[in-house]
């Protein structure tokens, strides 16, 4: 089967960030007073078990960022047609999850809808039941095999996700040894991570492992969709964060005068207006502009994906202020340092003094605050789709998951599996981050370490 | 002083100039009031006449900053700027698209709003620095340490939840309060409390982790280590000396939100059907009623602004050395 690439802009926009992370890893890597704060970040076990965890999320993220569109069956003469339906890596690998699609709401793990239905027997005769699904557990000729075949999928599964995650872990044992990493730690989330992949994997094979939604698409097939949209969110973010706060920030601080006061009355101006009302409105305009351009899009896909990052656009726009004025600060006490002083009266050029002198002695505060921006970003997105500015309602996120789902607390009996699914991605997505982002803190501010020294 | 908070009264004004002129050009400037009227009316099939007749209706058939065709004054003031824009700085909001004076809704959706707000906060102020100082005062035990994981547990958990699942257990299993509504008065208690426990709950993670962080940076002072070599006891030295002089930091992050109460939670306030602003502004944004959001922005940040000098003033009561001048 042929197909075509697509590059959409927010896949564009990962692949420079990860082209820009790629290139930073090279130079720390050469440096070794910059990798000194990093090593200490390794040693903490907390760290990298969560690293673990986010990488996991990362990898699902970037399988999900390979889009392509497949041919269709040729029709007419040779010339090849491409499906307007953009499809991704991901997708591919978890096809089954894509297609099997059930009529409506079934419970995790369930053979038949949640829903009663009249069903006519073979005698012809109408009854109330519980129809079977379509896919979930189809392969069982008789409900009570149910649970003997639950546990025997989850058993073998794990056992399974045991066995590679021991070969895995016994390739790295030497790697993890020579960088004197936490190894117990490691081992012991990677298999734990295995078993509870494999079991995953080998039940998904037959069932909705966490059930399905109102138009019968797999819960857990969105929840991976998601992730590329939170990690998105909360990174996509920081290319427009990081040049405005870095520019202004630093500007600020060291030129003083007129450029001071310009720069500080726009992110007094900014960080006045309430930052969800500055979005939202932000957020309405965009619409505005998108609902009177249809013909700039040639796909849903690519309309979805540009308010993604128009989305996370408006958000870098209106977060830069908080990090602006920490650098500003920073600035102001850097540039009156004997060694930058000493600069100055050897005539080096500003220009240069920012680039060699104050830009490194600020890198730390930048990093902190961007992983700890980050969290708060992927928290964000759920709570600014709920209010309807976030992204577009046909873009699979957490989002939009929880507020398809929120409806449904009033059913009785209640739907419940995806409003949990949700929560408990992002749960553990978000709180990988923080326990990263606070060893990155203790790592790096070299306040921090004496306040925790001196408790 | 009196020179001073009027100094920062004037100061404060350009800011609002900046505020409304981002709203304007946000508004009415990267989408012009055709944009919006197309929107409004539907995208396909819009006749020109409709659209006109749309900014008739809703005041914006005038031309964005200079009326060439009017006299006198007329050719500043009688354009959108002067009539949308400008016109907000002395609070006159105008019309919402359902023809509801905003400045009115305002008023009268205040009190629902602070009936929920004001409760949340003074609850969790005391709440979120009680629980800090516990953490302070069994630092770097097991207690502490489980304090923390808890803190950081509970802040990695979206808002969402707290409000879906509370309202969950709370309304649905247990039948303990009503799930949504208000009633003006004291009938409001069963509908409000709720909506101050999950707002309280939601915040303690992130609150009384910052809270515990100020403390202890306090506590490797000098001066806490000459109270206790004075002898005084540990609680004493805690309550007497750390959170005396942890004041303004806390202060600083406290006071500021304390004029933005009036603005209620969009959240809270959507999920629980209460009356307050929060709600008008998620019900404007969905209902994409331009006027009512730019309102509210100009709103939201002039009692921003006013927290802000609120701040300031609060420090001189609480450090004698800060004076302002």
């Amino acid at each position: 089967m042929s197909f075509t690439p697509v590059i959409l802009w927010s896949d564009a926009l990962v692949f420079l960030l990860l082209a820009v992370g790629v290139a930073a890893a090279w130079y720390i890597r050469r440096h070794e007073h910059l990798l000194l704060p990093w090593r200490r970040v390794a040693q903490s076990a907390a760290a990298m078990v969560s690293l673990l965890v986010l990488s996991l999320f990362l990898l699902v993220g970037l399988l999900d960022t390979l889009h392509y569109r497949a041919a269709l069956p040729e029709k007419n003469g040779g010339e090849t047609v491409y499906s307007p339906e953009v499809l991704s890596v991901l997708d591919k690998l978890v096809e089954p999850l894509r297609t099997h699609t059930e009529k409506t709401y079934s419970a995790p793990l369930a053979v038949t809808l949640y829903a009663k239905e009249s069903l006519s027997d073979a005698q012809g005769n109408v009854l109330r039941d519980y129809p079977r699904l379509r896919y979930g557990g189809a392969h069982l000729a008789d409900e009570s095999q149910l649970a003997s075949d639950i546990l025997k999928r989850a058993l073998l599964g794990a056992l399974g996700g045991l066995l590679a995650g021991l070969l895995l872990a016994l390739g790295g044992k030497r790697w993890l040894a020579q960088r004197r990493l936490p190894l117990r730690p490691l081992l012991i989330a990677t298999l734990a991570i295995a078993a509870l992949a494999g079991a995953t994997a080998y039940l998904a094979a037959a069932y909705h492992v966490l059930g399905t939604d109102k138009v019968g698409q797999d819960v857990l097939y969105l929840s991976l969709k998601s992730i590329r949209t939170g990690l998105i969110i909360g990174t996509v973010t920081t290319l427009v964060t990081l040049p405005l706060a870095l520019l202004l920030g630093i500007a600020a601080g060291y030129f003083r005068g007129w450029v001071d006061d310009a720069i500080q009355y726009v992110y007094t101006v900014l960080s006045s207006i309430p930052s969800v009302l500055l979005i939202a409105a932000a957020v309405l305009m965009m619409q505005v502009t998108i609902e009177t351009h249809p013909q700039w899009f040639d796909t849903s896909a690519s309309r979805a994906d540009l308010r993604l990052v128009f989305l996370c656009l408006i958000l870098g726009m209106t977060s830069w202020t908080g990090l602006c004025r920490l650098l500003r600060g920073e600035t102001l006490k850097l540039r009156e340092l004997e060694y930058i002083q000493a600069a100055q009266s050897f005539g080096v050029s500003s220009l240069r003094i920012l680039t060699r002198h104050i830009v490194p002695n600020v890198m730390h505060i930048i990093l902190i605050s961007l992983v700890m921006d980050f969290s708060a970003l992927v928290l964000a997105e759920a709570v600014l789709s709920y209010v309807g500015v976030g992204v577009d309602p046909s873009m699979i996120s957490f989002g939009t998951m929880i507020n398809a789902a929120r409806l449904e607390m009033g059913r009785e009996p209640m739907v419940w599996w995806a409003l949990a699914a949700a929560f408990g991605f992002m749960l553990v997505l978000v709180l990988a981050a923080n326990l990263f982002a606070d060893a990155v803190r203790d790592a790096f501010d070299p306040r921090l370490n004496r306040t925790e020294v001196a408790a | 002083m009196l020179a001073y908070l009027l100094r920062r009264i004037l100061y404060a004004v350009p800011i609002l100039i900046g505020v409304n002129l981002l709203t304007f050009t946000l508004f009415f400037v990267v989408n012009t009031p055709d944009d919006m009227a197309r929107m409004q009316l539907g995208i396909k099939r819009v006749t020109p006449e409709a659209i006109e007749k749309w900014k008739q209706q809703h005041g914006y058939d005038k031309p964005l900053l200079v009326n060439s065709t009017a006299s006198g004054a007329g050719k500043i003031t009688d354009t959108i700027f002067w009539r949308k824009s400008a016109s907000m700085f002395v609070f006159d909001f105008g019309y919402s698209d359902d023809g509801r004076s905003i400045g009115h809704e305002i008023v009268t959706r205040m009190g629902p709003s602070l009936a929920i707000a004001l409760p949340t906060f003074l609850i969790g102020l005391i709440a979120y620095v009680s629980f800090a100082l516990l953490m302070t005062l069994f630092r770097a035990t097991a207690l502490d340490i489980a304090g923390v994981a808890l803190c950081v547990l509970l802040m990695s958990v979206s808002g969402l939840f707290y409000i879906i699942g509370g309202q969950f257990v709370v309304s649905k299993l247990w039948h303990l309060v009503p799930i949504s509504g208000y009633d003006g008065g004291i009938g409001s208690f069963k509908f409000v409390v709720l909506p101050i426990a999950i707002g309280v709950a939601s915040g303690i993670g992130s609150s009384s982790r910052w809270y515990r962080t100020i403390f202890l940076e306090e506590i490797g002072k000098d001066y806490v280590r000459t109270a206790r070599a004075k002898g005084l006891s540990e609680l004493r030295v805690l309550f007497r000396h750390v959170l005396k002089n942890a004041m303004i930091p806390i202060l600083t992050g406290v006071v500021v939100v304390i004029p933005l109460l009036f603005m209620g939670s969009l959240l809270t306030e959507s999920f629980f059907g209460i009356p307050g602003l929060g709600s008008y502004t998620i019900d404007a944004i969905n209902a994409q009623d331009f006027s009512v959001v730019r309102a509210m922005v100009f709103l939201g940040s002039a009692l921003y602004i006013a927290g802000l000098i609120l701040t300031d003033i609060s420090y001189t009561m609480v450090d004698p050395l800060v004076r302002l001048s």
